[in-house]
């Protein structure tokens, strides 16, 4: 009956995107929808139903094998599913989020010639996802990996008539693919070693200490690069805002349920190897915190509604990965499922406001918006208040309450005799909050208040509505399963990831609560009066927006380094009233000029030699590839009489 | 009947698969190209063969008929290349002026 149950929740997905892909416009709109919908719900209500039989269930975890893939002398790997907690609760997420962007959708994509494509490629897209959780065998999660992969550049690419969301569906394409070539070293690396890839008996082999420390820390290191590639972490960021030239309740499904909280899923599913490799930690929480804070800059300066939000998604993906360097992987997937809530929330929303101010996705042209449109307001509010982390109302502060309290507790390694102490990460982090309040409060109140600047017509549709209602709910009670100790004693959620491994109870001080409650309601006072009083503080020089964000090669060095850089000069912008003495828009101005200045000694010269040095790589490869066939032929017979020589030599 | 011993049908295959492949690295015309590769393929059956003799093992002639079908298919598919190419209005055989994805 499970086993049945385990199956139909990944197949039933599956085959609804198969009818759609084969129907070529045979269906009606309605009728698309109708199979979409069905299909995910369907799989949402059974994954229900085996939440409940895990429940009532002693054992911890239920197996299905399906079939043996393939079998050689001392490797061997299977297609089977495994269920436990952790890939209950991310199966949970990914349907029942995932059904309401789908009915959303249904409304939001009514009309639009490539319907059945569309939603195809969504009930493809949770398919993988599923396969991907569910999956006991690393080989056998990495076709769902790579279908992730695959579906999220037909989504991005969805509208390809415009140059430009091609470009962005190569770019997210290409670059997740730079990491999973590491990571399929890393499995390959893995699989040599531990002769198989079975996550249970990996976990094994590793607990076992049966694997050489060296080799398990490249390995390691290795799919660290491919999660990080696919969350969009630092050396890897730049695709995720691009990826806004999908339709919105695509990126509402990449940001909230599937692709970005695949690479956490994966740490957290084999966090053994992790924790058997406190360097690789180490530089985890690293990456994370630079990420969490330069997203979160990067978030300060931008004005198209939905960039904004797909740099929070950035910069709170940023907190997981911190969360997971603690190695506390249940922390991580606390936050996870929270900020799939508000993610989603806060997604559908800009998508609803954005089709009633006719597409502009400026936030400077809008204002004014919540008289015309209270309802969206609040849920946006919603989302703002919980992706702030606003005390004891919204989830978001339940999770990165905790974040902060494990992060403050624990201590990183970095050499035999050298121990890095949490608290450096922790006022990172909590400088990051600040950021993330503040940019969430200005997005907020330039968009619903102060005056309005755009027509606004139409009403949001009940099918869209609904969803919103539900993610409002979720974004502002969900979170309450797993409550500090200082206000409640409430684990409901650690106690069912992870039953044997309650969180380490640490006396820690009141205070730190409430400097982790108070940092985003001070963000928020400072975004009011910035931009929230009849006149504002800070007003814009120029009419004109920023001009919009190209998706131009930046070299990974300077894209790494440029937020640092924006923060003067996005602060230059603005005329400071007289009772801002003159001195310190002088400083200012003076910083200003020494970024730029810096910027273009350094940065420009670096990059600059990067490009040449890759152009000139690629003419060289580029000249091998002429499509003479005499010519590859003469490279193969060249390499065969090599080979037979070093044979015959040696 | 001479019988000949297995290193000397060896380097009649080694001989008669050089001969191939310097045919397909010297020759422009796709016709020569096509036949050159039919030598490399016997020169492999041939290899199969003379093993089947020494080992007086049924799966060496197997093999040879496999690789003859293998041939035929190869040599059909080649010509129907040809033709096409001719039929979309293609002046000549040379391999080199085709290495542009459009026609």
């Amino acid at each position: 009956m499970a086993e049945i149950l385990l199956s139909l929740v990944v197949v039933i997905p599956l085959a609804a995107s198969v009818i759609l892909f084969l129907s070529a416009g045979r269906l009606s709109g309605f009728l698309i929808g109708a199979i979409a919908c069905g299909a995910i719900s369907l799989s949402a209500i059974f994954s229900a139903i085996l939440a409940g039989l895990l429940h009532s269930q002693l054992s911890p975890s239920l197996h299905v094998f399906f079939w043996e893939w393939m079998r050689t002398a001392d490797f061997s790997t299977g297609i089977g599913f495994t269920l436990d907690p952790l890939s209950l609760v991310m199966i949970l997420i990914v349907t029942w989020v995932g059904l309401l962007i789908h009915l959303y959708a249904t409304r939001y994509m009514a009309g639009d010639p490539g319907l059945a494509r569309f939603f195809g490629c969504m009930t493809l897209f949770v398919a993988s996802m599923l396969l991907l959780v569910l999956s006991s065998d690393l080989l056998c999660m990495f076709i769902g990996w790579e279908g992730v992969g695959l579906c999220s550049y037909l989504l991005i690419g969805f509208w390809y008539t415009e140059p430009a969301n091609l470009a962005a569906a190569r770019k997210a394409f290409i670059i997740t693919r730079v990491g999973d070539a590491a990571m399929l070293c890393g499995l390959l690396l893995l699989a040599t070693e531990a002769s198989s890839l079975q996550v249970d008996t990996l976990l094994q082999t590793v607990t076992a200490a049966k694997i050489s420390q060296s080799a398990l820390t490249f390995s390691t290191l290795l799919i660290l690069v491919g999660t990080l590639a696919k969350s969009a972490q630092l050396p890897f960021q730049s695709w995720l805002p691009d990826a806004m030239a999908g339709p919105t309740p695509t990126s509402a499904l990449i940001h909230a349920a599937t692709m970005v909280t695949a690479g956490i899923y994966l740490i957290a599913r084999l966090h053994v190897l992790f924790t058997a490799t406190p360097l690789v930690l180490t530089i985890m929480a690293v990456v994370g915190t630079l990420t969490l804070f330069l997203a979160a800059c990067n978030a300060l300066v931008q004005s198209d509604l939905k960039r904004i939000l797909a740099w929070s998604t950035v910069s709170q993906l940023g907190y997981m990965f911190l969360a997971l360097g603690t190695g506390l992987w249940q922390v991580a997937l606390f936050h996870l499922m929270t900020h799939a809530f508000f993610k989603a929330l806060l997604f559908l929303c800009a998508g609803a406001i954005i089709t009633r101010v006719h597409h502009e996705q400026d936030i400077f042209r809008m204002g004014g918006l919540f008289r015309t449109m209270p309802g969206i307001a609040l849920a946006f509010l919603a989302g703002a208040t919980s992706l702030a982390g606003f005390p004891l109302l919204t989830a978001g502060f339940y999770s990165k309450e905790l974040i902060l309290s494990s992060v403050w507790n624990a201590s990183f390694f970095l050499a035999p005799d050298l121990i890095l102490s949490g608290h450096v990460f922790w006022v990172v982090a909590l400088a990051g909050a600040f950021l993330t309040s503040l940019y969430i409060s200005r997005c907020f109140l330039l968009v619903f208040m102060g005056k309005a600047k755009t027509h606004e017509s139409g009403q949001t549709p009940l099918l869209m509505a609904i969803p919103l209602g539900c993610l409002s709910f979720l974004a502002l009670f969900g979170g309450m399963m797993e409550m500090p100790d200082a206000l409640a004693h409430v684990h409901l959620f650690t106690e069912m990831v992870d039953p044997a491994h309650a969180l380490p109870s640490a006396d820690e001080p009141l205070w730190l609560l409430l400097v982790g409650g108070g940092i985003p309601v001070l963000g928020a006072l400072l975004a009011w009066i910035f931009w929230g009083q009849r006149n504002p503080v800070l007003h814009e020089t120029s009419d004109e927006p920023a001009p919009p964000q190209t998706s131009q090669p930046v070299p990974i060095l300077a894209a790494c380094l440029l937020p640092l850089f924006r923060i003067p000069s996005w602060l230059g912008r603005y005329d400071f009233p007289a009772r801002l003495s003159k001195g310190v828009s002088i400083l200012i101005n003076g910083m200003n000029t020494f970024a730029l200045q810096f910027r273009a000694c350094i940065f420009m010269n670096v990059s600059h030699q990067t490009l040449m040095t890759l152009r000139q790589g690629n003419l060289l490869m580029a000249y091998t590839q002429n499509g003479r066939v005499r010519w590859y032929a003469a490279w193969i017979a060249g390499g065969l009489c090599a080979s037979l020589a070093l044979a015959g030599l040696t | 009947m001479t019988v000949f011993s297995l290193n000397e049908t060896l380097l009649l295959a080694v001989l008669l698969f050089v001969v191939g492949l310097a045919g397909i690295l010297v020759r422009r015309n796709l016709l020569f190209m096509l036949m050159s590769l039919d030598i490399m393929l016997n020169a492999a059956a041939l290899v199969f063969v003379a093993a089947g003799a020494k080992w007086h093992d049924a799966s060496g002639q197997v093999m040879f008929l496999m690789i003859l079908a293998l041939a035929a298919v190869e040599t059909a598919v080649g010509l129907a290349v040809i033709l096409r190419l001719h039929a979309s209005g293609r002046p000549t055989l040379d391999a080199d002026s085709g290495n542009l994805l459009r026609g």
